[in-house]
C-alpha cells in the first residue's frame, strides 16, 4: 500500500487533496481528532509530515512523505461577545474570522503580515504580529490557549477560556512561534477586544532619521497609538519613507491622541487617509510580506532602532522594511542568500538582537533555520522540548538549520 | 537536628553560618506561606546572598541530589514555596539589588528578591511604572511574581507578570545557567521566557530578570460605586466592557468585605449597606480622554443600578479607596483567626450567577465567605474565614472550597488565575486538564529538571499523568531511576 492508501483508508477520500507541484500528497485532516490519528499514523510509520495552513505564507516546500494542511479545520466553534472571548479551529482564515467577529462587534487586535486568507494556526505558531503589536501586544498577548496534537498523535490542552489563568505551565506560549516544533495547533482560544469606535489613520512622509523623532516625539507626548509603524519608500510604494499612525478606541481617546498628533509631527503634517484608503494601506503592507522569497523579523530595544535600520541597509538593501521601534520590532522582506543571511544573524547576536526566519524557500531555511544563535544553554533545552513533543521526528520544521 | 544537617557546613561555607537555618525553631518560620492550611518544615533553611552564592549552593546541592525549593517573601498562597523533610529551602530575599533601570529603552534588570513595590518606587522618578500590582506587593518580590505569573488589580488594563518579562537569566537544577528572551522581547527560537513564567519554581531560579517598564499615566480618575445587589455590580462590570472601555483596574467587593475593611485600620469610607461595591479606575496619558471615559463609565454606572458614584476628588481620597481594596485580605483577618483566599476565574458574563452560587454553598457549610476580586478579569477570590484548630470547620472549608472550584469550571472557568497551584490545587488539575495534557506538561517539566529535584511535588499531579517518555530522562542517576520505574 502506498501512504496515500493508507491514508486514504484511514481517513476517507474526502480528505486527500490534490498534490501540490513537487507531488507531495496534501492530507486535509476534518477534525482535531482526524490530526492526531494521522500523526499517530505517520509516527508509528515513519512518515515525515510538513505543515501547512492556506499555503499562503510560508512555501509549501520541505521535503515530506505527505503535507498535512489544516485548512478543512475551518469552524469557529464560539464566539462570546459579553466575555471577549473566541475559539477557532487553526484553518480558519483571518478574513472570515475577522468578519464573523465583526458582525457581533468583537475584535481580534492583530494585522499579521501576509495574505487576507491566511490561517489562525499559521499566524500563532509563526508568532507573525503586525504593526498593531505597538498598541495591542505580540500575538501570544491574545491567546488564552491552545490545542495541539504532537508528532507523535498525542492531543494536548493548554490555557482555557477565561482571561486569566496560571493552571499549569503556559504551553500556550510554547506553541506562539514554535513554528509547528512541537506539535500542530488546532485550535485557539482568542482574547478579544471590542471593535474600536473610532478607528483613524495619518500618513507622514519624510527622511527616516525625521520620522523616527517624530515617532519618538509621539510617544513622548503621551499619545497611545494603535499602530506607529515606519514604512520604507519601496513597500508603502511613496516616494520617502513613511510613519503611519493608526489611532483606534473610544472616541474620546482618539479624539485626545488626534489634537495631539499635530504638536509631535516635528513641522511636518500628517494626512489623514479615508476609511477605505487605511484600510488598503494596511493591507498592502501586511501582504507585501507574503510576496518576495524571504521574510524576518529582528527584535532590538527601542534605541537601537536606526542603527539596526543601517545594519539591514547595508547587508541587505532596505527595499522593503517595516519598522515598530517604539516596540523594537523590524520585519524585512526580499530575496537573499544563505550566507548573507547567516552573517547577519551572527552580527546581530552579537548586538542581543534575535533574528527569526519567518519564510524562505526550503533550501535558505532549511539551512539557516527560523531560529538560532541560541545562546548557551538553551539549544539543549530546545532540542529536549522538541524530542518531547516530535519524539520521533516526524515534523518537518526548520528550526535551527543544517 | 535534620536529616541534611551533614551539608550544613558546606553551606555555610559559601553563605555564612548565619545564613543557614538548621535550628527547628528557625525552619518553622518558614513552615507556611500565605494559605493557612498546608504547613512544612523544610530540612535546612539557607539564604544566599548573592547570584554567585546562590550558584555554588545549588550546584553543592545538585552534587549530592538533594531537592530544593526556592522561595522570595512567603506571601503565596497556594503552598507553593513550602518545602518538605528532605528538602533544602533556598530564600531569595537577600538578592534584591536593582541592577539597571533604562529609561530609555523601557527596562529594568533585577535580582529576584527585588521586592514589587520597591521596582515601582525606583522606576517613578524616571517617568515609569512596572504595572503588575498584586495585593502583596509591599512584601511580594519579583521572583515570586515570576514564578506564580502573579496579577494584580491594574492587570485589567497592563496584563499580568508574563506580559512584562522581557528576558531571564536561570539558574537550573543541575546548576548550570540558561539566558532566556532579549531585551527588545522578541526571543531567540521558542518563547521560553513565556514557557518559565507561571511554572511555579519548577523549571529553574530566575537569578537576573529584566522587566518592561511603562510609562507612567499623566492622568487618573478613580470611581466608586455601590450596589444593592452582587448581580447587578456584576452586570455593571458587563456593561463597562461591553462598551469597550478598558478601565485600568476594575474591582469589587462584597458587603461581608466592605464591613470588614470599614471595621479596620483600613477603612475607606466603603458604605456599609451597599450588597457591593465597585472601585473603577481609569488612566491614561491624556487629561481630556480619561475625563471623558470616566464620565461615560459613571453614566454606565448609573444606568446599571449603581446606588452612587462618587469620583475620588483628590490623590489623598484616591489612596483611601484604594488602601481599603489592596488591604482587605488583612482587613478579613478581623473576622477570624484563619483565612483562606481563594483564587478561581470565569467568564465574565458568568460573574452574577458564580457570586450567587458561592454565597448557597457558604450557607450550607454555615461559612462566611466574603468576596474581593478583580471583576473586569473574571478572576474571584471568596475568602472564606475560619477556625483551623477546629478539625470539623477546616473540614468544612476544605469541602466549600471544592465545591467552589467545581462551580466555576462548570461556569467555563479555570481553577487560579493568579495565585498557582502549588500544593493546594494539586487535586483539581484533573478537573481541568485531562490525564494527556498533565503528561505533556510534567514531560516538559523534566526537560528543565530530569531529576524533579526543584520545588517537588508541585504544579502537576503525577499520579493524574498519563506517562510520556522524557527526552533528558535518563541523563542522570536520579532521572535513570525514574525512567526504569516508568
Amino acid at each position: 500500500m502506498t501512504i496515500l492508501d493508507k491514508v486514504t483508508a484511514l481517513l476517507g477520500e474526502g480528505a486527500v487533496l490534490e498534490a501540490g507541484t513537487d507531488r507531495v500528497p496534501r492530507i486535509a485532516p476534518g477534525s482535531p481528532d482526524a490530526v492526531a490519528l494521522l500523526l499517530g499514523t505517520a509516527h508509528q510509520e515513519g512518515w515525515r509530515v510538513r505543515i501547512e495552513g492556506a499555503g499562503t505564507w510560508l512555501q509549501s516546500d520541505a521535503p515530506a512523505d505527505l503535507a498535512l494542511t489544516t485548512r478543512r479545520l475551518d469552524r469557529i466553534p464560539a464566539i462570546e461577545p459579553p466575555d471577549l472571548t473566541a475559539t477557532a479551529e487553526a484553518g480558519i482564515g483571518l478574513d472570515q474570522l475577522r468578519q464573523q467577529l465583526a458582525d457581533r462587534s468583537a475584535w481580534l487586535a492583530i494585522d499579521p503580515p501576509g495574505l487576507a486568507g491566511r490561517t489562525l494556526g499559521s499566524i500563532v505558531s509563526t508568532a507573525t504580529a503586525g504593526p498593531l503589536r505597538h498598541g495591542f501586544g505580540p500575538i501570544k498577548d491574545h491567546l488564552l490557549g491552545v490545542t495541539f496534537v504532537t508528532g507523535d498523535g498525542r492531543m494536548v490542552q493548554s490555557g482555557g477560556r477565561v482571561m486569566k489563568n496560571v493552571a499549569g505551565y503556559d504551553l500556550t506560549r510554547l506553541q506562539a512561534g514554535g513554528f509547528g516544533a512541537f506539535g500542530v495547533i488546532v485550535l485557539v482560544h482568542l482574547r478579544l477586544r471590542t471593535l474600536p469606535r473610532a478607528d483613524v489613520t495619518y500618513l507622514l512622509e519624510g527622511a527616516r532619521e525625521d520620522l523616527t523623532q517624530v515617532g519618538e516625539d509621539i510617544a513622548g507626548a503621551g499619545l497611545t497609538p494603535a499602530a506607529l509603524e515606519l514604512v520604507s519608500p519601496a513597500l508603502a510604494r511613496r516616494e520617502r519613507w513613511v510613519l503611519a499612525v493608526r489611532l483606534a478606541g473610544s472616541p474620546a481617546l482618539v479624539a485626545a491622541d488626534e489634537a495631539g498628533l499635530g504638536a509631535a509631527s516635528g513641522g511636518g503634517r500628517f494626512s489623514p487617509l479615508r476609511a477605505e484608503e487605511a484600510h488598503a494601506f494596511w493591507m498592502r503592507l501586511a501582504e507585501g510580506f507574503a510576496v518576495r522569497p524571504v521574510t524576518f523579523r529582528i527584535g532590538g530595544v527601542p534605541s537601537a532602532s536606526d542603527e539596526l535600520l543601517d545594519l539591514l541597509q547595508h547587508q541587505l538593501g532596505d527595499e522593503w522594511i517595516s519598522a515598530s521601534p517604539a516596540a523594537g520590532a523590524i520585519r524585512w522582506t526580499g530575496d537573499t542568500n544563505i550566507d548573507r543571511l547567516q552573517r547577519l544573524r551572527r552580527t546581530l547576536a552579537g548586538l542581543e538582537v534575535p533574528l527569526t526566519l519567518e519564510r524562505a524557500p526550503w533550501p535558505l531555511r532549511g539551512a539557516v533555520g527560523h531560529f538560532g544563535a541560541y545562546r548557551e544553554g538553551v539549544g539543549p533545552l530546545v532540542a529536549g522540548l522538541r524530542r518531547t513533543f516530535d519524539p520521533g521526528g516526524a515534523l518537518v520544521v526548520a528550526t535551527e538549520g543544517s | 537536628m535534620s536529616a541534611l544537617s551533614h551539608l550544613g557546613r558546606d553551606l555555610s561555607a559559601i553563605v555564612g553560618e548565619r545564613h543557614v537555618r538548621e535550628a527547628r525553631a528557625e525552619r518553622v518560620t518558614y513552615s507556611m506561606d500565605g494559605l493557612p492550611t498546608h504547613r512544612r518544615v523544610p530540612d535546612l533553611v539557607v539564604l544566599p546572598g548573592t547570584r554567585e552564592e546562590l550558584i555554588a549552593v545549588v550546584r553543592l546541592l545538585a552534587a549530592h541530589g538533594v531537592p530544593f525549593v526556592p522561595r522570595g517573601a512567603g506571601t503565596g498562597l497556594s503552598g507553593g514555596a513550602l518545602a518538605d523533610e528532605g528538602s533544602v529551602l533556598l530564600v531569595l530575599t537577600r538578592l534584591k539589588r536593582i541592577l539597571r533601570i533604562d529609561r530609555d529603552n523601557g527596562l529594568a534588570v533585577v535580582e529576584p528578591g527585588v521586592v514589587n513595590a520597591k521596582l515601582g518606587a525606583a522606576a517613578r522618578p524616571q517617568g515609569l511604572q512596572y504595572a503588575p500590582d498584586p495585593s502583596s506587593q509591599s512584601a511580594c518580590t519579583i521572583g515570586g511574581n515570576v514564578a506564580e505569573n502573579a496579577g494584580g488589580p491594574h492587570c485589567l488594563k497592563y496584563g499580568v507578570t508574563a506580559n512584562h518579562i522581557l528576558a531571564l537569566e536561570v539558574l537550573l537544577a543541575d546548576g548550570s545557567l540558561v539566558e532566556i528572551g532579549s531585551p527588545s522581547g522578541e526571543p531567540w527560537g521558542p518563547d521560553l521566557v513565556g514557557l518559565f513564567v507561571g511554572s511555579e519554581g519548577n523549571f529553574g531560579i530566575a537569578t537576573r530578570i529584566t522587566v518592561r517598564l511603562t510609562p507612567l499615566p499623566r492622568a487618573v480618575r478613580t470611581l466608586l460605586a455601590d450596589f444593592n445587589g452582587l448581580r447587578t455590580a456584576g452586570e455593571a462590570v458587563s456593561a463597562i466592557i461591553a462598551a469597550g472601555i478598558v478601565p485600568a483596574a476594575l474591582e469589587m467587593m462584597d458587603q461581608s468585605c466592605i464591613c470588614a475593611v470599614e471595621d479596620s485600620v483600613y477603612a475607606a469610607g466603603y458604605p456599609r449597606d451597599a450588597a457591593a461595591v465597585l472601585l473603577a479606575e481609569l488612566d491614561g496619558r491624556n487629561e481630556d480622554a480619561v475625563v471623558a471615559e470616566a464620565e461615560a463609565v459613571a453614566e454606565l454606572l448609573r444606568k446599571s443600578g449603581a446606588r452612587s458614584v462618587r469620583t475620588a476628588a483628590n490623590e489623598v481620597e484616591r489612596e483611601r479607596l484604594w488602601q481599603g481594596r489592596k488591604k482587605a485580605f488583612g482587613a478579613m483577618g478581623r473576622l477570624s483567626r484563619d483565612l483562606v483566599v481563594q483564587d478561581a476565574v470565569v467568564p465574565r458574563s458568568a460573574l452574577p450567577q458564580v457570586l450567587e452560587a458561592i454565597s448557597t454553598i457558604a450557607k450550607h457549610y454555615g461559612l462566611v465567605v466574603s468576596n474581593v476580586f478583580h471583576a473586569g478579569d473574571g478572576n474571584l477570590h471568596p475568602n472564606i474565614s475560619f477556625d483551623a484548630t477546629d478539625p470539623a470547620v477546616k473540614k468544612s472549608v476544605e469541602a466549600a472550597s471544592a465545591e467552589i472550584m467545581e462551580t466555576c469550571i462548570a461556569a467555563g472557568g479555570t481553577i487560579t488565575g493568579e495565585h498557582g497551584v502549588g500544593l493546594d490545587k494539586l487535586r483539581y488539575m484533573p478537573l481541568i486538564f485531562d490525564a494527556e495534557s498533565l503528561g505533556a506538561m510534567h514531560a516538559v517539566r523534566r526537560v528543565f529538571d530530569p531529576d524533579e529535584r526543584v520545588n517537588p511535588g508541585k504544579v502537576i499531579p503525577v499520579h493524574a499523568c498519563r506517562e510520556w517518555a522524557s527526552a533528558n530522562l535518563g541523563a542522570s542517576p536520579r532521572g535513570q531511576q525514574l525512567a526504569r520505574a516508568s
